[in-house]
């Protein structure tokens, strides 16, 4: 009785959807030798897609009300995976062998997919501070990358220098490019600050494919070189492994510093923040000083991936830093699930690798991520694996003595 | 008897609304007053004001901290102003909802400890004796305030009453020598209400503090209070002991709608 | 003055686009709150759909007029029909959400329309027929502006009027102004809310599409990507005049438009689009108000 009135319903929004989407999907035509094509099958394809999503639609809606209450009771299965030790302890060795080995049984094209996921592992962790933990919005989170990025070709190019000076260079000049715009714009509400940072990420990325005899122009900068081993030459297949190496270890500080900082007293501060910005200052917090520490940071890690981006594809052009950048890094924020170390991990994983196995995603990249976005923060603005709140247990015997237990991701 | 808050000739407007008119009030150090007027009487602008949420246009804030000398406080911010020693809970309850409640009153340590970014990431031995002592002295406010069952709960999913108490823990967290509570008994039963009232008495003898609160419930401002001050339109129309205000004619016009109502309770 | 006059008149064209988009921001913002990222989207498929009927049409040997009008209808009713669909999907289930889910959803709504336009249709740039007819009486100034740009300018004028009248003086044009100070209150005093909240989208909507035909026709080529720059800088305009203020869309377009064309005119094309989002950033920093909206102290 009820699924009928569903299916009812799913059966109208479909005849609308096909309606909707008639001039765009059925008709192409070619302006200059004027011919209409006409893709009538289109039409099935719609109708059956929005017919099926429209009733998931419906049930997850309904069923996503009903579940407000419920929420967090009982631990699904992922989560005790991922958080009881009886079961991570493996899952963790398991992984560790194969993350070291990875470079051995995979070819070489393979290494270095899986380094560019651990780039964007880097990127999302690092916009993870921002707007996991803080919740500022950042939509220009490529410029820092980008800074980072060309500090590296660029005081390369001109002083020659190496790659491990300038990597803690690149790192700084970023978070001061963070502090530089988050100075002016931290005062400003949340959709002001997303716009505005969107905003100065392209007059950067304007800026270095106009200002030829600073950046190069659009043609880019090529033959950044690749980072030394203590002055060892690697052929290229060594330097991919080394560069693969290199990024698992940043990841993992990567993880460990953004977890430390999120269970700390300033990463709480960036909590109650995100969480209500009066209140937060009413109980004492300097709200200009705590929102720029986590815009520093976070934009110190896009920093650095830059200057590690640079040195893996030892080419870089403004192309590889414009807005859908932005995006993807925030998709994977949002799917992994803000605050959540271990969601973003797997979110970035799996963003960046998907489409490079795949090719159904690798077509529909970009639709999917816009698709992720609205779906995600409609039905589980959580993320894949939500983030949990660190718990405390008292000992009330020795004049209380509470004790924190970690089961953070 | 030396007072820890002094506030001269407050005024602000919103556009045309003259929300505060040439307010004045003195807290006594260790005293409970209470304000109280009728709906948009301008009581609660009159916290914003102090707490740095709205800037006055005219008048002076000035408090006297129990230690150090007398500062001016207009042009404060939030933030500096709780470090000084006002805390205050507000009307329609601002908790960190998705934060647990233990977090919720650690949050009001932070401006009393001082570990930086170093110390997150390394966490050395005095960041982590910090920690615990953020830890346990939170716990401790949390069992004062009788919410140490609900120490891992997020504080969205408390009842009504405890989040109300909740808002007082963590702005006594702050260390705070003068206590701004707006509405604290706002939904509560006249049970919780009478729990409400002993903690208030506690809270000033066992931390020292001077309370200023606003409150609809005549019989916790009379039971509480032992000034009170009487705002209408903005304007302080009349004050003093809570005998003297029950037999202010200027009050009791004011009020008329509001003492009546007050009876049911 | 010569080419201070074409300046200020290609200022004035752009600028006369920049506010009939910056009308659907500024309206949404005003009733929701919300950035409708997906805004600049909406005018590209507005583009889009009068570019497929008018090819359609020409194909099979329409006159030039019944061209203009039947793609211009269709336009306009499909990007109605959008925007009413995108509210539907990606805001509508998020009013109770906090502030930024609603923000990052436009955002995802405004990927995935651009990249549907894109898989749909094509990646590459369209050539764009001018659907504007030519009349006769526009050529005694053809001196000073061109005849399209005339009639970009006079469009959007005539459009402005009519919604200002729409607001001021029709039942809904009231709803929405309540809706706009107090959702809770018009709730209260029985306004449809949601039919308010539609009837926004869809007003601003077909107001994107004529905006999407008028810019499209004038500058001759289309691509999926259109929408995001273009929706950038009406959000700018609005921003700049006020958000929330009708009035203030347009007088933000008109400056925006001015200030860009004589920038670019004086100073350097290159950095185009670099003039326009410095102004954003600078106005948001230094005024968020804008020029004619009102300072809005938070309620505690
Ligand atoms: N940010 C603001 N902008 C404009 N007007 C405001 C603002 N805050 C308060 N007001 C107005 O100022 C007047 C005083 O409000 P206030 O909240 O101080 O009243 P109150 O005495 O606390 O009332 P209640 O007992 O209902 O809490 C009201 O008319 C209110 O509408
Ligand atoms: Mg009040």
């Amino acid at each position: 009785m009820k699924i009928t009135a569903e299916l009812k319903k799913s059966f109208y929004i479909a005849l609308w959807f096909i309606l909707l989407t008639f001039p765009i999907m059925v008709i192409r035509v070619n302006t200059i030798e004027q011919i209409v094509i006409w893709r009538w099958v289109n039409l099935l394809y719609v109708g059956i897609g929005s017919f099926v999503l429209s009733f998931l639609w419906q049930l997850f809606l309904k069923k996503k009300s009903r579940s407000v209450q419920t929420i967090g009771t009982k631990p699904s299965p992922l989560r005790r995976l991922l958080y009881e030790p009886k079961f991570n302890r493996p899952a963790l060795v398991v992984i560790a062998i194969f993350t070291i080995i990875f470079p051995f049984i995979f070819s070489h094209y393979q290494v270095n997919i899986m380094t560019t996921a651990l780039i964007y592992v880097m990127l999302g962790l690092g916009l993870n501070i921002e707007v996991g933990l803080a919740g500022l919005l950042d939509l220009g989170y490529v410029a820092f990358y980008a800074v980072g990025a060309y500090s590296y070709a660029l005081l390369n190019y001109h002083f020659g220098l190496g790659f491990w000076t300038l990597l803690p260079v690149g790192a700084i000049l970023a978070a001061f490019f963070g502090i530089l715009i988050g100075l002016p714009v931290l005062r400003l509400r949340g959709d002001y600050l997303a716009i505005v940072t969107l905003g100065f990420a392209e007059i950067i990325r304007l800026i270095l494919e106009n200002w030829n005899t600073f950046s190069f122009g659009p043609s880019g900068i090529s033959n950044i070189p690749r980072p030394g081993l203590f002055g060892i030459k690697l052929n290229s297949e060594q330097s991919a492994i080394y560069m693969y190496y290199l990024l698992v270890i940043f990841c993992l500080l990567a993880i460990f510093v953004v977890h430390r900082l999120k269970n700390s007293r300033i990463g709480r501060a960036w909590n109650a923040l995100r969480e209500d910005e009066l209140a937060c200052q009413a109980a004492g917090i300097d709200k200009t000083r705590t929102k720029l520490t986590a815009f520093a940071l976070g934009a110190t890690w896009a920093g650095m991936a830059g200057v590690l981006f640079a040195a893996k594809t030892t080419f870089i052009n403004p192309a590889s830093f414009t807005f859908l950048e932005s995006a993807m890094i925030l998709s994977i924020v949002v799917l992994g699930g803000m605050g959540s170390i271990i969601g973003v991990v797997i979110a970035a994983l799996a963003i960046i690798l998907l489409p490079e196995y795949l090719r159904v995603f690798s077509d529909y990249r970009m639709i999917l991520f816009g698709a992720v976005l609205i779906t995600m923060m409609i039905f589980r603005p959580q993320g894949i694996i939500a983030d949990m709140r660190k718990k405390y247990e008292s000992h009330k015997t020795s004049g209380s003595k509470i004790k924190g237990i970690d089961q953070n991701g | 008897m030396d007072n820890v808050l002094e506030v001269k000739n407050l005024t602000l407007n919103f556009g045309g609304l003259q929300a505060l008119d040439n307010v004045s009030l003195e807290i006594n150090k260790g005293e409970i007053a209470a304000l109280i007027g009728p709906n948009g009487a301008g009581k609660t602008t009159l916290f914003n004001c102090l707490t740095g949420i709205h800037k006055p246009a005219a008048g002076d804030i000035i408090l006297h901290p129990p230690q150090g000398k007398s500062r001016r406080l207009n042009n404060f911010k939030i933030n500096q102003i709780t470090t000084l020693g006002i805390a205050r809970t507000f009307q329609n309850i601002r908790l960190f909802g998705g934060m647990t409640v233990l977090e919720n009153v650690m949050i009001g340590r932070h401006c009393r400890t001082g570990a930086g970014i170093a110390g997150a990431i390394l966490r050395d031995k005095s960041t982590r004796h910090e920690e615990n002592l953020i830890v346990n002295e939170s716990y401790c406010i949390l069992e004062k305030i009788g919410l140490n069952i609900y120490v891992n709960d997020l504080a969205k999913n408390l009842p009504y009453g405890a989040q109300r108490r909740l808002e007082i823990a963590r702005a006594l967290a702050t260390d705070p020598f003068l206590l701004l509570l707006d509405e604290p008994a706002a939904g509560m039963n006249p049970q919780e209400t009478k729990e409400l009232e002993d903690l208030i008495y506690s809270l000033r003898d066992d931390h020292n503090l001077s309370i200023l609160l606003i409150e609809h419930d005549m019989k916790l401002v009379m039971n509480l209070a032992q000034n009170i001050f009487v705002l209408d339109y903005g304007e302080e129309i009349a004050r003093g002991t809570p005998q003297e205000i029950c037999r202010n004619p200027a009050v009791i016009k004011a009020y008329l709608g509001v003492e009546a109502s007050a009876e049911y309770n | 003055m010569n080419y201070f006059g074409e300046l200020f008149f290609s200022g004035l064209t752009r600028g006369s686009i920049y506010a009939l988009l910056a009308l659907g921001y500024t309206m949404v913002y005003g009733i929701l709150q919300l950035i409708n990222f997906a805004h600049g989207e909406i005018y590209m498929i507005g583009a889009f759909t009068a570019l497929i009927v008018a090819s359609v049409l020409t194909v099979k040997g329409f006159s030039s007029i019944a061209i203009l009008v039947l793609a211009a209808v269709v336009a306009v009713v499909y990007s109605a029909a959008y925007g009413y669909t995108v509210e539907k999907i990606a805001y509508k289930p998020l009013r109770q959400a906090p502030r930024l889910s609603p923000l990052i959803s436009a955002i995802g709504m405004s990927i995935f329309l651009q990249n549907y336009i894109m898989l749909a249709q094509t990646s590459d740039f369209l050539p764009y027929p001018n659907l504007l007819p030519p009349i006769p009486l526009f050529n005694r100034f053809s001196n000073i502006i061109g005849p399209s740009e005339l009639s970009i300018v006079l469009t959007s004028a005539i459009l402005m009027i009519l919604l200002t009248l729409f607001i001021k003086f029709t039942k809904t044009g009231k709803a929405m102004r309540a809706t706009a100070q107090d959702k809770e209150m018009a709730m209260l005093v029985g306004v449809n809310v949601n039919r308010v909240i539609s009837t926004t989208f869809i007003i601003g909507s077909a107001l994107a599409a004529i905006g999407g035909i008028l810019i499209a026709s004038h500058t001759g080529r289309i691509n999926f990507y259109i929408g995001f720059s273009a929706g950038i800088k009406a959000f700018t305009a609005a921003v700049l005049g006020g958000i929330g203020s009708i009035p203030g869309a347009m007088l933000g377009g008109l400056v925006l438009g001015l200030a860009e064309s004589f920038a670019t005119g004086y100073i350097s094309s290159d950095y185009e689009d670099v003039f326009a989002f410095a102004l954003l950033v600078l106005i948001l920093i230094f005024k968020p108000s804008g020029l004619l909206g009102r300072a809005n102290n938070q309620k505690v």
